[in-house]
């Protein structure tokens, strides 16, 4: 006698379930979970890492993306502004500019202002340190992305609140700034966001520039801590900080975007 | 009476496309008129003209005799003289009712935002949306939207009134009460130009017709005699499209 379809599915249905039932536990049984917990899950170096973790690399971390974030909203605004001038060349800057950092890697601009500018310029350092430095280097690189988002975002009011606003006698950049500009950044503030916690997730990047114990972020605590202690745990505590700064922006992100989409 | 808005060889291309052939004509002190005709024939491209959304190709236009299409004129200080209503209201959805109606009192003409909010309250009574001073935009109703918008642009005292087909995206019912509003205005002697395809509006209250068709004035005159006995075949084969609806 012949299947019917419904049979069918669930004969498909009970197969995926038991196929995964199969993998779970023949992965549970065959670990060696003694061995794991000693590498990622030891508590006594979880306890030489506090509080250290939060109050200095934690801390450094926000204050790299703070800082890069600030610097990249101020560059991407007047790139953005610069894409949509009526005056050619400061059009083809803005291109060229963003162009150039979001074709190239983040750690060759990173290197660049770390290691380059200094080699180049005789000792020229960016000031703040390797804060400083690390914030710049990231902030121009999260402001070629930014440009495009302020300005996606831009053009997204309609034509006619900036007319409106002319016909009112506001000058162009008035309107753009009491008008548009307040419009735009509610349209962008979900992307915005997401370029924060990709921001704070770049932040790691900047081991490259050799920070010192006191400038150390995440991840470079992390490896630190990692080396002396020929243990893996600190990179679990590394991720669990992560975590505990990312998921909650990323649900704001969902949440915001849910909202937008309900007021169209 | 002296021309509010006087308008000579007016020229308009979008690229290779002339939407506007050469367009004469002025608007009196105290004067209402009302232009019509098919979509496409240039009324609302001539609207913008007036107060330089858009950009003529060539001609003037002259604001209380003073050329708007000059390369040298403070366009900005003439706009606050024209008042302009739009199709789509373009409220600025991020401000309450009451900003809406003081930001450019405060930011263009230096009022004091006390001296701003008291005019804006006055002109809000005065199209009959006193009451929702405080709500955002998006709360009211199309009819309670437009009347806003006249009251925005009434905030700036201006000398004269465009009316960029002020109705035409308003539900039927709400159309009346928008017409009521500018109906007090024209009655208090307010200097008004309004494209629009409301006919019984056009016949009561307009002091002059101006028919448009394919970027010329075909016809101009009297309501009476525009709308009921046109001279021109293009205007009596629109009248005829338009009162069959």
């Amino acid at each position: 006698m012949a299947i019917t379809p419904r049979r069918r599915r669930q004969l498909i249905r009970g197969l995926l379930y038991i196929v995964a039932a199969t993998i779970l536990v023949g992965a549970i049984a065959s670990a060696d979970w003694e061995r794991i917990q000693r590498s990622f899950f030891q508590p006594d170096v979880v306890r030489r890492m506090l509080p250290e973790v939060l109050s200095l690399a934690a801390r450094n971390t926000l204050i790299y993306t703070a800082g890069s974030f600030t610097i990249g909203l101020v560059l991407a605004l007047v790139l953005a502004l610069m894409k949509l001038s009526e005056i050619g060349p400061y059009r083809w800057f803005a291109i060229g500019y963003i162009e150039l950092f979001r074709g190239l890697p983040a750690l060759i601009t990173i290197l660049f202002f770390g290691f380059g500018l200094p080699i180049a310029f005789g000792g020229l350092r960016l000031p703040g340190g390797t804060l400083g430095t690390g914030s710049v280097a990231l902030g121009v690189v999260a402001a070629a992305y930014m440009a495009e988002t302020i300005r996606a975002g831009i053009q997204a009011v309609p034509r006619g609140q900036a007319e409106a606003a002319r016909s009112l006698g506001m000058s162009g950049p008035r309107a753009m700034g009491s008008i548009v500009l307040p419009q735009a950044f509610r349209i962008i503030i979900p992307p915005l966001t997401n370029e924060f916690v990709l921001l704070i997730k770049d932040t790691s990047l900047l081991f490259v520039l050799g920070t010192t114990p006191m400038t150390r972020e995440l991840t470079n605590f992390a490896r630190s801590f990692m080396t002396t202690t020929q243990n893996a745990t600190p990179l679990t505590v590394a991720a669990v900080v992560y975590l505990i700064i990312t998921l909650p922006l990323t649900y704001l992100v969902r949440r915001l975007e849910r909202r937008t989409a309900r007021a169209r | 009476m002296t021309a509010v808005i006087e308008i000579r060889d007016l020229h308009k291309y979008f690229g290779p496309l002339e939407v506007l052939k050469g367009i004469d004509f002025q608007v009196d002190e105290r004067e209402v008129v009302c232009v019509i005709g098919p979509s496409g024939s240039g009324k609302s491209t001539l609207l913008r003209c007036v107060n330089r959304l858009e950009e003529p190709t060539s001609g003037t236009i002259l604001i209380e005799g003073e050329d708007i299409t000059d390369e040298d004129a403070d366009v900005d200080a003439l706009r606050t003289k024209i008042g302009m209503v739009f199709q789509q209201f373009n409220l600025f959805p991020h401000l309450t009712v009451l900003n809406n109606l003081t930001i450019a009192q405060t930011k263009v003409l230096g009022r004091t935002k006390e001296e701003a909010e008291q005019v804006a309250r006055e002109m809000l009574d005065r199209v009959g949306v006193l009451e929702k001073v405080h709500e955002y935009p998006i709360r009211l109703s199309g009819g309670q939207q437009q009347r806003v918008a006249i009251a925005r642009a009434l905030c700036m005292n201006p000398d004269m009134m465009l009316f960029d087909e002020p109705t035409s995206s308003l539900d039927p019912e709400l159309v009346g009460e928008v017409l009521n509003v500018m109906r007090d205005l024209a009655s208090d002697g307010m200097t008004m130009l309004v494209v629009t395809h409301e006919m019984t509006f056009a016949e009561e209250v307009a002091d002059r017709v101006v028919f448009m068709d394919e970027g010329v004035v075909v016809e101009e005159g009297p309501p009476a005699q525009v709308l009921t006995q046109p001279r021109t075949e293009r205007a009596r084969r629109f009248l005829r499209m338009v009162l069959e609806k």
